[in-house]
């Protein structure tokens, strides 16, 4: 009914009298539940990192093409995700809170099991989109080595030792897998240094302050088109279109393929309806043209997953991440 | 040279369309009110407006927010000098002399002084920022850890005279700061640190506005009742008045700060450009020079105008300088260009460095309505001076409660989280009582800013360097970093070096004294 | 209690947090670690037993007499400050406990009754009570600092604040201005 959207207070002041006081409280049905007020949207990073501008965006996209309600977006990004999760937990039953998740929402449970986070309780909504990992090094290294291929890499990172920079996003994160993976796949000593952010993890690379990355493609981008940095090779099943020289580890003969989900969570014991509402919603804005041009621009893959689906994915994706923190020695 | 200056006029084209020149003047006025509020900065206001942008074309959008950023920059300005409460960590600064000279009953000389000089800043930066932008561009991108600690360093020793009187309570004052920023999660290790009796709030850390809104709000207001009690009763919270013949006479007066603009505006332009650096730095960087060159050094921090003047100058030079590597590396200097930075991708613009030869248009506009931005942003601010000394006029028991109110709001928006009111509440009152008892608490409130940067930059350097100090002396390898670190470590010992020659000096004429 | 015994009770009170920040710091590795530089807890370890060391100072000074503080003899808290700083503060944290409620093992301690009806308390409290303003005073300004709050932050700034009780009382208004679903 009121297709309005209040987008500043003048405007809502003034679009106010124009609307129809017709709608009172209403007897909301069962079985079209819709949000009475603006709903939260819990980001479990900091303002401007890749998932705050992916919830930002999907804020946008909501609000430009009316598909929904008014969203505000709530950054809650302490203890890689630890103060996010234990806010939501504490929010059971409530059906205005959604969150945006990373694989952190498998980590961080496991690492600090104090939590008592179990998210198998999480109310699952949909996965937007699966984030892409390729290795990356400039192309204008300081000691003046053209590196152009894996080999290329492997022997000079071997002939470092563990003078050679990884840099990565946090400790324990997945960076820091990815770089376990390598250290081990190539008989590699990378001394892995964590930062706060993928953003900052690439421009440490574009000065030539590290020596290699495993960004995403979306932290990389500028810099891959102005020509300082390049990838060598993608932790994904098929080469991504953006970068057809790439090929995949699985080409090479190392089949390591790694995602990072971008997905939607609701509380635990949200109404069966509302996960309705959100899932509906959520396609909607999954099918727009604009989070479809996103997805192509930030290379992003996977396809939409919902329901039993998702919590299927999310079982199968814990206990991947279980055993390879283990192996890092993360976890006992 | 010449095709800089066409670009800037077609530039200038682009600001001046009627659309693009009406959303100036909304972005700086919403800035204003958005920037006044304690606990709410330039970030919070252009992330909650971004999703207004989708209403106007991407250049429009862009130029509403970057009006906004500045308007939020001048307006952090107007808190720091009315409530004393900085509402964003760019303007703790500010308050240094701002406060002492609204008590004074010369607010409307701090405010038109924080005015001229965000425009000064502003507009010299933006100038710097036409003339030469691709050569600094590549100094933010090699700028890594070691040039980060360096500059941190360079940044604490600027200020290291702003304690008080008791030297053991200010360096305890330092450390309370800088082991708070600790609170939380350590980067390096992965770790949950200092997390309190298993808080799991503790986890998001202790934030700066949180402390500052804290200390110098609800701590301040509660000192001000004690002193207005001992005083039997004051019925104001400043004796300020304003009128045109003041306003006059004191932008007179401020012509002859102009050294001390400049220097502020060029500073914060530099250190702006520095990623993680931002403004705060900037700023703080830029008092700490303005009172070293200073006529009168000694009366920095008891009411002197160009203790105003020079730290608002470098803030909104700095964020003029932020933009610099958003637009041409993609990397945001600051959280707020961070979430410009996401509203440019929304809106169909790479950033990046082939931004500038893709998109002239752009470009330019944004440049040229930066100029037009500022003008609009000075204009605004002086025309609501009289308003704003009118509120501080407002009876003390009509003011206080409302700037209490405003705290405890102020303090739940960023991160919407009750935790953070309680601990604000509770370095409000610990804050007061230990304000009773002569503790000076600026240096708390600034090591916080610094510290989480410094510990980071530090260890992640030695991570880099295996462990071995020389990385931040090594002027062969990493030149920019030694040359801060020399820079840092003279202006650290050179007043203590004073210091000792003059007891020295002193304690000889005494002994050759006869007794 | 006199200045004097305030700061005694203080630099106690503070090196004694010191020394819980210098235990709680010492859950990390606080050394050098070789090849790495400082551990993760090496920062607050170091800093809190730089705090604790200024802290004995302090009371080092106060048996000396060398501070103005340690010499003051007056009263810490005159009868009248006592009165209104002290009100004040008392006030605003049972304000900011009636944000969202305040409950210890169970048992309801204060409502949660929300932002909004909190404010207004504080306003009536601050502006009626404390400063004695009359009746219609004390009503404007207690009704007219939440409504503006709402409208600035919760219409156009879309950042929601606690509603406890009340909140069934906001729908119709979220309703009204289209901020649910559509």
């Amino acid at each position: 009914m009121t297709k309005h959207k209040a987008i500043s207070l003048g405007m809502a002041m003034a679009g106010a009298a124009a609307l129809s006081m017709t709608t009172g409280l209403g007897s909301a049905l069962a079985a079209d539940w819709k949000p009475a007020k603006p709903v939260e949207f819990v980001v479990m990073a900091g303002k401007g990192g890749g998932a705050d501008k992916a919830v930002r965006y999907m804020q946008g996209v909501i609000a430009e093409e009316k598909l929904g309600p008014t969203i505000t977006p709530v950054n809650k990004a302490g203890g890689s995700g630890a103060v996010a999760l234990n806010y939501l937990k504490g929010k059971k039953g409530d059906n205005h809170t959604i969150m945006f998740t990373l694989n952190s929402f498998y980590t961080t449970p496991l690492r600090q099991p104090k939590l008592g986070v179990n998210i198998e309780n999480f109310t699952p909504i949909m996965r937007m989109a699966e984030d892409t990992f390729c290795l990356w090094v400039n192309t204008a290294r300081k000691d003046g080595n053209n590196i152009k291929s894996v080999d290329d890499f492997v022997k000079a990172a071997k002939a470092a030792g563990d003078k050679w920079i990884m840099a990565g996003t946090g400790k324990n994160s997945e960076d820091n897998l990815l770089t376990d993976f390598l250290n081990s796949a190539y008989g590699l000593k990378m001394k892995y240094v964590p930062y706060k952010g993928g953003g900052k993890v690439a421009k440490q690379l574009a000065g030539n302050n590290a020596d290699s990355t495993v960004n995403n493609p979306s932290e990389q981008e500028g810099f891959y088109k102005a020509g300082n940095t390049r990838p060598l090779a993608c932790f994904t099943d098929k080469r991504i279109p953006l970068f057809p020289d790439a090929p995949t580890f699985k080409e090479i003969g190392k089949d390591f393929v790694y995602y990072m989900q971008r997905t939607v969570v609701g509380t635990p014991g949200m109404s069966a309806d509302a996960q309705k509402y959100y899932n509906d919603l959520f396609t909607k804005v999954f099918n727009s043209k604009k989070w479809q041009a996103y997805r192509k621009k930030k290379a992003l893959q996977g396809d939409p997953l919902a329901g039993d689906d998702l919590m299927k994915y999310w079982k199968r994706e814990r206990d991947v991440h279980k055993a390879m923190l283990k192996k890092m020695g993360a976890i006992k | 040279m010449t095709e800089i200056v066409y670009l800037l006029l077609d530039g200038f084209y682009v600001a001046f369309q009627p659309l693009n020149l009406a959303l100036i003047v909304l972005g700086c006025a919403a800035g204003l009110f958005i920037g006044a509020m304690p606990g709410l900065g330039s970030v919070n206001g252009v992330a909650i407006l971004l999703p207004l942008t989708y209403l106007v074309p991407p250049t429009g959008a862009i130029i509403f927010l970057a009006a906004l950023y500045y308007g939020a920059m001048y307006g952090g300005a107007i808190s720091s000098v009315m409530l004393g409460i900085p509402g964003a960590s760019t303007a703790v600064a500010t308050t240094f002399d701002g406060r002492p000279l609204a008590k004074m009953g010369m607010a409307d000389k701090a405010l038109t002084a924080a005015a001229v000089a965000s425009f000064a800043g502003g507009t010299i930066s933006v100038i710097l920022f036409t003339m030469a932008a691709p050569p600094l561009a590549h100094i933010a991108l090699v700028f890594g850890d070691p040039e980060e600690f360096a500059l941190m360093m360079l940044a604490f020793a600027t200020f290291i005279g702003l304690g008080g009187d008791d030297i053991a309570k200010t360096i305890f004052s330092i450390c309370i700061g800088l082991v708070l920023a600790a609170v939380g999660f350590d980067t390096v290790s992965g770790e949950p640190r200092l997390v309190f009796f298993d808080i799991t709030n503790f986890m998001d850390g202790v934030k700066f506005l949180v402390l500052a809104i804290g200390i110098y709000g609800i701590g301040e207001m509660l000192w001000t009742i004690e002193e207005n009690t001992r005083a039997g009763g004051a019925s104001q919270l400043s004796k300020a008045t304003v009128s045109l013949k003041r306003t006059i006479a004191n932008l007179r007066e401020l012509v002859r700060s102009w050294k001390t603009m400049v220097m502020g505006s060029v500073l914060g332009y530099v250190v702006g450009i520095l990623p993680a650096a931002g403004a705060t730095p900037g700023s703080l960087m830029a008092y700490g020079i303005g009172k070293q060159i200073s006529k009168d050094p000694d009366s920095f921090g008891k009411g002197n105008v160009e203790g105003v003047i020079a730290p608002e100058a470098a803030n909104n030079a700095a964020s003029t300088g932020s933009m610099l590597p958003m637009l041409t590396l993609g990397i945001p200097g600051s959280p707020t260009t961070a979430i410009l930075l996401g509203g440019m991708v929304l809106w169909g613009l790479e950033p990046g460095p082939r931004l500038f030869s893709d998109e002239p248009s752009f470009v330019w506009g944004l440049i040229a309505s930066l100029y037009v931005a500022n003008f609009f942003a000075v204009v605004l601010n002086i025309a609501f001076i009289p308003a704003f000394i009118w509120v501080l006029k407002l009876p003390f028991t009509l003011l206080a409660p409302i700037i209490f109110v405003l705290c405890l709001v102020g303090g739940y928006a960023p991160t919407q989280s009750m935790y953070d009111v309680w601990l604000m509440l509770l370095f409000g009152i610990v804050g007061y009582l230990m304000r009773k008892l002569d503790y000076p608490l600026a240096p708390a409130v600034l090591a916080i800013v610094l510290g989480p940067l410094a510990e980071r930059a530090l260890r992640q350097s030695l991570l880099i360097s295996g462990g071995e100090l020389s990385i931040f002396v090594d002027p062969v390898n990493r030149p920019y970093a030694a040359f801060i670190m020399y820079a840092a470590l003279v202006l650290l010992f050179l007043p203590l070096f004073m210091m000792i020659r003059r007891r020295l000096t002193s304690g000889k004429a005494a002994s050759t004294e006869p007794s | 209690m006199t200045v004097r015994t305030a700061e005694l009770v203080m630099a106690i009170v503070m090196g004694l947090f010191s020394a819980y920040l210098m235990m709680k710091s010492a859950e990390l590795p606080y050394g050098w670690i070789p090849g790495e530089g400082p551990g993760g807890g090496a920062w607050p370890f170091w800093l809190s037993a730089i705090m604790l060391v200024c802290c004995i100072v302090m009371v080092v000074n106060w048996i000396r007499r060398t501070n103005p503080p340690s010499q003051d003899m007056e009263a810490f808290f005159p009868a009248g400050v006592l009165k209104n700083s002290g009100s004040v503060a008392l006030v605003l944290t049972l304000v900011v406990g009636l944000f969202n409620g305040v409950e210890l093992g169970g048992v309801t301690l204060l409502p949660a009754i929300g932002a909004y009806l909190a404010i207004f308390i504080f306003m009536v409290f601050y502006v009626g009570v404390l400063g004695r303003h009359d009746f219609v005073k004390t009503a404007i300004f207690s009704i007219s600092v939440p409504v503006l709050t709402f409208l600035f932050f919760e219409l156009a700034l879309k950042i929601i604040l606690p509603k406890g009780v009340t909140e069934p009382l906001f729908l119709p208004i979220f309703k009204y201005f289209g901020l649910g679903g559509l």
